[in-house]
């Protein structure tokens, strides 16, 4: 108690107490529970969303985060996906004409960059087709 | 008609059937008519918090099975005249009852009785899903530990799929000093978490166990202890009755805790 204290006011904020800690668990663990979604679905989501960004910006995958928050019963996917540059324009999908429309996404199921090869590249796993089977 | 009202946590050995014996007794106080039904069919204990054990002849099951009256099976208190509790069988296991016949009995109670209280079984199968079948409310118990919290939040998710309306938090067994100590979850730290609206707190008290022991719920007690008098709140609060929250942090607040809140963030 009292070594918590203290290392709380000389290491700043750094140190959190168990109670900061099961707060945040239980805000995920819940966000989970209430969204009724596997980590299978949601390592696909996940690496799908990736895919379909990294077309437009290089993202940096150390700072990569990606979550479900739950806040009044409502739950919501927070992704944070740093950006490290902006892909040239010879890099990016064809943009229609006005060039302020958001592009269409193009048909082919991937598209794959030089530069980030992995992750563009066909996963089994990863649903082509929008209709998901749910059931687990 | 009355209000039927269950108690449910998810989780077992939260608090609900200390809930349900104090709360009965307290709206039976407050000069309400009160029915409670022992729902934890097999592992009853709402009877010996009450300490009513001895006068237990018939139980639900007889009910239905059509061995006895309605009548005949609930046990009235000697201490308040207004109190009654219809037992659950100890012998039998949770199945033996469905969803169907628990909403006959509770639907019969309402009307000679001002609250039907239910003290929901741990878990959530069978003998939950009996509990709660004919409650129009829920009273939500829960601990501040992660695991507690995590099934009381999916026990409202089933209550709303089960279009039980009115959903209310009690969080129970608060530490005050462990709260101030930033190593427990503070009951606002719960309500945010569960985002349900908080009807009571409850400190963590060993005057409970005394109570238990001696088989007279807390409310029944003249001088109340800390934890009857949250309990007597709750009750006026389900009264519809706006009574402030109690601040179970004041006896803790010592120089040192300001000082340390003072030095947070
Ligand atoms: N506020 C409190 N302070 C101290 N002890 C408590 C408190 N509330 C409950 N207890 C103790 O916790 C234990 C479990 O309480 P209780 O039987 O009411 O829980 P329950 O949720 O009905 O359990 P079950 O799920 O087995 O039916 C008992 O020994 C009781 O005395
Ligand atoms: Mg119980």
């Amino acid at each position: 108690m009292i070594s918590d204290f203290l290392e709380r006011l000389f290491l700043g904020q750094d140190v959190t107490t168990s109670r900061d800690d099961v707060k945040s668990r239980l805000k995920i663990v819940l966000a989970h529970d209430r969204a009724n979604l596997s980590p299978e679905l949601m390592e696909s989501m996940r690496r799908e969303i990736l895919e379909v960004v990294s077309r437009y910006v290089e993202i940096d995958t150390e700072g990569l985060n990606f979550s479900l928050e739950s806040d009044q019963r409502a739950t919501a996917l927070i992704a944070n996906l740093p950006i490290r540059r902006i892909k040239f324009e010879a890099d990016a999908p064809p943009l229609s004409e006005s060039g302020i429309e958001l592009p269409a996404v193009p048909d082919e199921p991937t598209q794959s960059f030089p530069d980030q090869p992995e992750r563009t590249s066909t996963d089994p796993r990863s649903p082509a087709n929008p209709d998901i089977d749910l059931s687990l | 008609m009355g209000r039927i009202i269950v108690i449910t946590s998810g989780k077992g050995g939260v608090g609900k059937t200390t809930c349900s014996a104090n709360l009965g007794m307290a709206l039976a106080k407050l000069n309400h008519s009160v029915a409670l039904i022992d729902a934890d069919f097999g592992l009853r204990n709402l009877d010996l918090l009450l300490g009513l054990e001895n006068r237990v002849v018939y139980t639900a099951l007889e009910v239905l099975a059509g061995q006895c009256r309605l009548e005949q099976a609930l046990v009235k208190d000697k201490r308040l005249h207004d109190l009654v509790l219809l037992p659950a069988a100890q012998n039998r296991n949770k199945d033996a009852v469905t969803p169907e016949q628990m909403k006959q009995l509770a639907y019969a109670l309402t009307k000679k009785y001002d609250f039907v209280l239910i003290d929901c079984p741990a878990g959530i199968e069978m003998g939950f899903q009996n509990a709660i079948a004919a409650a129009d409310e829920a009273l939500i118990v829960t601990t501040p530990e992660i695991s507690a919290v995590r099934d009381a939040d999916r026990v409202v998710g089933l209550l709303e799929a089960h279009h039980v309306k009115t959903i209310n938090l009690i969080v129970n067994r608060i530490r005050p000093a462990m709260v101030q100590a930033n190593d427990m979850m503070s009951v606002q730290d719960v309500q945010e978490i569960l985002a349900i609206p908080l009807i009571g707190m409850i400190p963590d008290d060993e005057q409970v166990i005394v109570a238990t022991n001696r088989g007279e719920p807390l409310v029944l007690s003249e001088n109340f202890s800390l934890s009857g008098m949250a309990l007597q709140n709750i009750a006026q609060r389900i009264e519809g009755k706006d009574i402030d929250f109690l601040d179970l942090d004041a006896p803790y607040d010592t120089l040192f805790s300001r000082l340390r809140r003072f030095f947070k963030r």
